[in-house]
């Protein structure tokens, strides 16, 4: 087939690609300043952080020698490595120590068994005094007796590898032994709890936002505009509040010798000695969060509401329909919308939460996040806040997708 | 803060041809942990600083609760923004041991006492690593109310009263990490202070002081954050609790509340200093010399004037005076006093740097249980 030609005797179809391919190149130049400032500020970031989840190069970086002689050391023969490996420890030690880093390594390892952290600090006084006339492994035992220990040296076998899936196990109460992956004993699990915890609260607190909101968004959108205007501005009055002043004041609501126990004796409700427990629980973190994330729930919904024409009631009811059958079959379908907007901003950003849990969810209603919080301010332990945070993002990209397939993004509707 | 070294650099740039070797920046950051206490450091060290040197200045920084991993990242950014920064002991330990913190040689770095002692023999135990410029002795002990009816006049005589809920019932208030309360549980369950760490040591010696803290788990309101129990007390939302001892001196004398303190196996922990590693010559020059300065006998003696801390120099201690404001005797209040002290413990910073993972874990789980 002939091809088209423009008047200067290009093909068309090349021609119209070019104009494309140009127009694509004015439109990424015009975002390029905002995609710049995101990978930058976003997306190379949390990549970084979430990559230290399965980094484990520290421990070959410290003791190349070492780890590279442990490669052909068997730990089920059940014996102690051989001289030339001890040889290794020591160079790699001296190194180690002059460039301080064998307490760094002490650190890590910890994080996996009990005790590394001041074996590694004390072996930099040990290893300064060891001479080259007497056998390396004899001193080292002599120094320390867990260098004489085999599960010293199955932990830096286990923990040799670049890469490691050791935060992960952790994080999902399971552990590396020299015989393959375990779960942990009883008493030390907490993380697959504590997800599922905060996965179970975030919905309640979604669904007590939308049972407040939705009447609330309903009286916004339908009052006169004056009344509706000052309505609006004490629902977002708190919004503009400071968390922690508003989290403190339901402190000051809530607790045994708080307000509204207070007030409960006073009408007789309740006795003096039987005050109610309402907050450092779960109770006190599924009020306040409420109270905090409704905002998140009411805007999407009014907005959504304001442009449904009261008419399509006023028909439903001429035509016969009840009240409750006018909202639910005309009124409440058009606002799935906003239902869905509003629950998956709720959702996400109560999933996240970590500062009103801390404060008033006492033992039971804390989060994961106060967990990846510890882990990053206290604990240092930055791979396992990463695996933690890693595994939490795939959950809420799991629960999207299924969202998406019930519900339907593109049916989500801000305004 | 961010365009301090910048100027940092154009000052060194712009004077480096004529100046001595001692050129010291014209500011530094020092991070702290706000509150009274950072008020009792401007008091008793920057504002004598500051006259001392005109033209040098001192930002004030109140991120000490997060500085370990802050400075972690300061320092993967290496853009150290900070000069001097107050942490406590066990934090010190970690950050010496990552290498963030700056080594100190204590008898060339600090001044000896005034009685002519050593930095080294002055400040004794409390020279608990490398890096570490002590500033305070402080303690984590208990506070009660006076004023409880159910106690029928009956008042808590040593630590097991905390574990005691036939005569001293309703809610305690303890921090929410294993650390000290795994010691006093097992200290009150018959384990004698010698042997704690050595039973803390084996799985069924915390099994044993979870068990202890079981009988009043139900009874605790856990906190977080220093100022909580405190704050508990004063709303009799508690009526024993523990935090550390210079919030119950503001509690009890300054803001006089029907609360009393309970000394008795108060844990000893220290307050002070660590220079972050890698400080440009003239930051670090600056630093020194205000260390030097400032840990004299004279100015730790004076910190105590403003907050019931006691000062960690052997030589400090006879120069304790009155609270600069109430006017009341300090010596009293503080943990090291021989009254206050007759039975004690000191944070045991190795055993916990080797197991808090560890002892973490456990705890949340029976938290949760």
């Amino acid at each position: 087939m002939e091809q088209i030609q423009t008047l200067n005797g290009v093909p068309l179809k090349k021609q119209i690609a070019r104009a494309l391919f140009k127009q694509k190149m004015r439109a990424l130049l015009l975002i390029a300043p905002l995609l710049i400032f995101i990978l930058i500020t976003f997306v190379i970031p949390i990549t970084d952080m979430l990559l230290r989840s399965i980094d484990n190069s520290i421990v070959s970086e410290t003791l190349p020698q070492t780890t590279a002689s442990l490669e052909t050391w068997d730990p089920k023969a059940a014996q102690l490595p051989d001289e030339a490996t001890y040889l290794a420890l020591y160079n790699d030690l001296k190194l180690a120590i002059e460039q301080k880093n064998h307490t760094k390594l002490g650190t890590r390892l910890n994080y996996e068994s009990s005790g590394m952290s001041s074996l590694f600090r004390k072996v930099g006084k040990d290893v300064s005094k060891m001479q080259a006339s007497v056998s390396y492994k004899e001193q080292f035992l002599a120094a320390d007796k867990a260098w004489g220990d085999l599960k010293t040296w199955n932990l830096l076998k286990l923990y040799s590898p670049e890469y490691t899936t050791g935060y992960f196990l952790a994080a999902l109460d399971m552990k590396k032994t020299p015989d393959g992956i375990e779960m942990l004993p009883e008493s030390d699990r907490i993380y697959l709890n504590l997800f599922a915890r905060t996965i179970f609260m975030s919905i309640v607190i979604t669904a007590l936002c939308l049972l407040l909101g939705y009447p609330i968004a309903w009286l916004l959108a339908n009052l006169p505009m004056r009344t509706s205007n000052l309505l609006m501005i004490l629902v977002l009055l708190p919004f503009w509040t400071s968390l922690l002043v508003r989290t403190s004041a339901w402190k000051v609501l809530l607790q045994q010798q708080g307000v509204i126990n207070d007030i409960l004796v006073w009408l007789g409700v309740i006795t003096n000695a039987g005050r109610l427990e309402l907050i450092n629980n779960q109770l006190g973190t599924l009020i306040a969060m409420t109270h905090i994330l409704l905002p998140f729930m009411i805007l999407p919904l009014y907005s959504v509401m304001r442009t449904i024409p009261p008419s399509y009631m006023r028909a439903a009811k001429s035509l016969g329909a009840t009240d409750w059958t006018a909202f639910w079959r005309v009124y409440f379908p058009q606002t799935i919308a906003g239902i869905g907007a509003g629950a998956i901003l709720t959702f996400i950003l109560a999933i996240g939460y970590y500062i009103t849990p801390e404060l008033v969810g006492g033992t039971q209603g804390t989060f994961i996040s106060n967990r990846i919080a510890y882990h990053i301010s206290s604990s240092l332990n930055w791979g396992m806040a990463a695996a933690l945070g890693t595994i939490l993002l795939t959950l809420v990209l799991v629960l999207y997708w299924v969202y998406d397939r019930i519900v339907g993004i593109d049916k989500v509707k801000l305004g | 803060m961010k365009l301090k070294p910048i100027f940092a650099a154009i000052s060194v740039a712009t004077f480096s041809s004529g100046l001595l070797a001692a050129d010291m920046a014209k500011e530094m950051t020092i991070v702290s942990w706000g509150g009274a206490y950072s008020n009792s450091q401007i008091k008793a060290y920057h504002e004598p600083y500051m006259a001392a040197n005109p033209g040098f200045k001192i930002i004030n920084d109140e991120s000490s609760n997060e500085a370990v991993a802050k400075l972690r990242a300061m320092a993967e950014a290496k853009n150290i923004t900070w000069d001097l920064v107050d942490v406590e002991g066990p934090d010190s330990q970690r950050l010496c041991d990552e290498g963030l913190a700056m080594e100190i040689d204590f008898d060339k770095d600090l001044a000896p006492g005034t009685d002519g002692s050593t930095p080294t023999k002055d400040f004794g135990d409390s020279l608990i690593n490398k890096c570490f410029i002590p500033q305070i002795v402080f303690s984590t002990t208990f506070g009660y109310r006076t004023d409880v009816p159910e106690w029928n006049g009956k008042k808590p005589e040593d630590l097991c009263a905390v574990f005691d809920t036939t005569n001293f019932p309703g809610k305690r208030s303890l921090e929410k990490r294993p650390k000290k309360n795994l010691e006093w549980a097992l200290l009150c369950d018959g384990v004698e202070k010698e042997k704690l760490y050595e039973v803390l040591s084996t799985p069924e010696g915390v099994d044993k002081a979870l068990a202890k803290l079981d009988t009043i788990k139900k009874d605790v309101i856990w906190w977080s954050a220093g100022a909580e129990t405190p704050q508990r007390l004063a709303d009799k939302e508690v009526v024993i609790g523990s935090t550390y001892n210079g919030r119950l001196f503001d509690v009890i004398e300054e803001k006089k509340q029907p609360v009393a303190m309970l000394w008795d196996y108060q844990i000893f922990d220290f307050d002070g200093w660590i220079v972050p590693a890698g400080l440009p010559e003239d930051r670090k020059a600056r630093v020194m010399d205000f260390l030097k300065v400032s840990t004299d006998t004279q100015h730790l003696a004076d910190q105590a004037k403003y907050i019931s801390y006691g000062p960690a120099r052997a030589s400090s201690q006879p120069l304790v005076g009155k609270h600069a404001v109430l006017g009341i005797e300090m010596a009293p209040h503080m943990p090291s006093n021989p009254a206050n002290a007759k039975r004690f413990l000191v944070n045991n910073i190795e055993w916990w740097s080797n197991n808090e993972d560890e002892m973490n874990k456990k705890f949340e789980a029976w938290l949760a249980k």
